[in-house]
């Protein structure tokens, strides 16, 4: 069995790391486009937002959520939540981790949906992205961190690159299942009429699936904030930011309060993407 | 069932207005020779066969081979097999057979929901397997209205704007859209119920929205599959006589499929008989019942009530003398009622059905001295058309003055009295059942 030991080691790591190199020397254009349009999008959000006095955007907030989901307890949450932020001294880190969730949901949406789109049409489209997806969804989120700094350098930009990657996922395969998911007869219906494939996917499928995809944006928007707190640890700032260093100084109160936030972020924002998912659902057996 | 009657009448000698361009094409088909005739709809020797390779399946059809065999050696799975028939203009054809006898497949291939693997389908000559992506939409669009089984309506639009889809993808101005909408929604009778939505109708309600969604565009083509299937019997029923009178107005080609015998038996002009993919037989209620084909289609046929199907015109008899109401008086038609050996005569007037006059009123008029027949007429009499179902004429036979079958003009064309009714049902069943 001597021959085994003699098989050069195959050199996965070494093509990465040579496309990667290559991608930032060559493509560097395109990564600095993309690097500026973000990080100023970034930067206009959270003025925007810091621009009000943390209690009205409370308000704001709060008002924002009983239209949304028209349900008193998802307003009393927003208020109650947002407050307790705000008094625990946590309100800016806040906005800066709202901010790039919002813009990295935003990126993965404007990807994902017309991949989803793609993969449900498309037997052939539908084989290969999947295969695709399974390994975005196994690698250890960690790992997107990595390549994030060569190509975009520390810093927001970076981390919402690695959130995209992280979060997108999800918007892809319920797209594509909710598409799938409209019964055959239906499909049979609008084509027996005559319609063409688009008007067969507006009229008929994206509506169809439209509470499927409304939980599809729902879950990219929870891993976009679990992955935007661990991209803190390549400098993306925010409530991530304090929970990093809350451990490099080992100060568990810091930690739990930043946590708490976090927390407290994520169930507003589910419960308001649920009812907006919910209400889509509603109109449906109305 | 009181339209019954003429609805089945009206494919075979009316014909819609404005729709007399179908063209003439000679067919061969393998089951046998057919001439030069004008069918709206002609289907040669269409083949589908689910799986990879499906010529494959074709080929040793062609050889031979049966379905189970040919699903064994190769995995394919045989849809319909070398189907041929032809649909008339303004006719019910129903398509009926078991489940997985692909009469579903069948009707797909017609507007080519499911591509056929092969064989050719004409309409008005133009062989619709042959039509490009565009042409065939545009086909869908103007040609073929289809309902089916489980209504399919979409779910997130109202009644209205389920109606209006098939005008909403031929990009019909929004104003013209919901007129003609309204128009469909009334001829089914769910005016009022435009804004609901389907999850709110019942199942008999969703049925007719879906009637209405197919009839909104007018086409010359209905596609029925198995679309009254799943409803309750009683509104099933209400259902297809609502059909049979929307029929009698309209005048479509309508091909139903249905696993329900008296329904197609109700329905048909025409009936198909389906087993394993390919036609067992074909032919008029009467004809299937009367004369099966093979075993499957007696046993299929075994349970059905003969008297829906055996009609007023195979069950009378010659009317003999008439007595003319004109130039007979009471002496010359008690002579003609004694020549024939009856106790009443009916009595014509310019080739039409008047009324009947009694012997016994005969006589008394006679010794009164009466030069016509005016005063003894009885013109209450039963009359129905050659077409009416037996079941219908036992309620009218009860009281034992005979029922006279006139044709539309109103002459008298027979005659049946109680015994000849229960003679040709006794008829009936036995050759039903010694072909079993």
């Amino acid at each position: 069995m001597e021959w085994l030991n003699n098989i050069p080691r195959i050199p996965i790591g070494d093509a990465i790391d040579y496309a990667i190199t290559l991608f930032s020397d060559n493509f560097s254009f395109l990564t600095k486009a993309f690097s500026d349009v973000v990080e100023s999008g970034i930067a206009i959000l959270i003025q925007g937002l810091m621009f009000f006095p943390p209690l009205v955007l409370i308000l704001i907030f709060t008002a924002l959520a009983w239209f949304l989901s028209r349900k008193r307890g998802v307003m009393l949450l927003t208020l109650i939540g947002l407050f307790l932020i705000w008094n625990m001294n946590l309100w800016d880190p806040m906005l800066s981790t709202l901010a790039l969730v919002l813009v990295s949901t935003v990126i993965a949406m404007i990807i994902g949906l017309p991949l989803g789109i793609f993969a449900a049409l498309s037997q052939r489209a539908y084989r290969m992205i999947m295969p695709i997806l399974d390994v975005m969804q196994t690698m250890p989120a960690f790992v997107y961190l990595i390549p994030a700094i060569p190509l975009f350098g520390l810093g927001p930009v970076g981390a919402i690159f690695s959130t995209v990657i992280f979060s997108m996922p999800p918007a892809i395969r319920l797209t594509c299942l909710g598409i799938r998911q409209v019964p055959i007869e239906l499909v049979e219906a609008a084509d027996s009429f005559g319609s063409t494939r688009r008007q067969k996917l507006i009229k008929l499928q994206l509506p169809m699936a439209t509470p499927t995809i409304m939980a599809g944006i729902n879950q990219t928007i929870m891993l976009a904030l679990s992955m935007v707190v661990i991209a803190a640890m390549i400098g993306a700032k925010g409530l991530g930011g304090e929970v990093w260093k809350a451990i490099q100084r080992l100060e568990p109160s810091r930690g739990f309060e930043a946590g708490i936030a976090i927390v407290i972020v994520a169930m507003i924002l589910d419960r308001i993407m649920q009812r907006v998912g919910g209400k889509q659902t509603g109109a449906t057996s109305q | 069932m009181p339209y019954g009657a003429p609805a089945k009448a009206s494919g075979s000698w009316e014909t819609a207005p404005g729709r007399c361009g179908v063209a003439a094409y000679a067919v061969t088909s393998t089951n046998r020779e057919r001439q030069t005739v004008d069918h709206k709809i002609v289907v040669q020797n269409l083949y589908k066969i689910f799986g990879n390779h499906p010529r494959k399946g074709v080929k040793l059809l062609k050889q031979g081979y049966t379905k189970d065999q040919i699903l064994e050696k190769t995995g394919l799975g045989v849809g319909i097999a070398d189907v041929s028939f032809h649909v008339d203009e303004g006719e019910i054809l129903v398509i009926m057979g078991l489940s997985g006898s692909g009469k579903s497949t069948l009707v797909r291939c017609l507007n080519r929901l499911i591509e056929p693997t092969d064989g050719k389908i004409l309409l008005e000559g133009t062989d619709v397997t042959s039509l490009n992506r565009e042409e065939l939409r545009q086909l869908r669009q103007k040609r073929f209205g289809m309902v089916f089984q489980h209504f399919a309506l979409f779910p997130r639009r109202s009644v209205i704007r389920n109606v209006e889809y098939g005008l909403e993808v031929q990009k019909v101005p929004a104003a013209e859209r919901s007129e003609r909408a309204m128009i469909a929604l009334e001829q089914v009778g769910l005016k009022g119920w435009e804004d609901s939505y389907p999850a709110q109708l019942s199942g008999g309600m969703q049925q007719r929205v879906g009637l209405a969604r197919a009839l909104a565009l007018d086409p010359d083509i209905m596609l029925m599959d198995e679309a009254f299937s799943a409803l309750d019997p009683l509104i099933r029923r209400d259902m297809q006589d609502e059909l049979i009178k929307l029929q009698e107005k309209m005048h479509k080609t309508i091909i139903f499929i249905s696993h329900d015998l008296d329904e197609a038996l109700k329905l048909g002009d025409r009936i198909i008989l389906m087993k394993d993919g390919h036609i067992v037989q074909e032919g008029t209620a009467e004809a299937i019942l009367t004369s099966p084909a093979d075993e499957y289609v007696a046993k299929f046929v075994q349970d059905v009530d003969i008297s829906k199907v055996v009609t007023a015109d195979t069950i009378m008899k010659n009317p003999g003398e008439v007595a003319s109401f004109a130039h007979d008086g009471p002496k010359a038609a008690l002579w003609k009622m004694r020549q024939a050996g009856l106790s009443s005569i009916y009595v014509q007037h310019k080739n039409r059905l008047v009324g009947l006059v009694r012997a016994e009123d005969a006589s008394a008029a006679l010794k009164a001295g009466d030069k016509d027949l005016r005063n003894i007429l009885v013109t209450d009499i039963h009359r129905v058309s050659p077409d009416t179902p037996a079941y219908e004429l036992f309620p009218l036979l009860v009281e034992s003055s005979p029922v006279a079958v006139v044709d539309s003009e109103d002459h008298l064309m027979g005659v049946i009295i109680k015994g000849s009714l229960l003679a040709a049902l006794a008829e009936g069943v036995q050759t039903n059942g010694m072909a079993e």
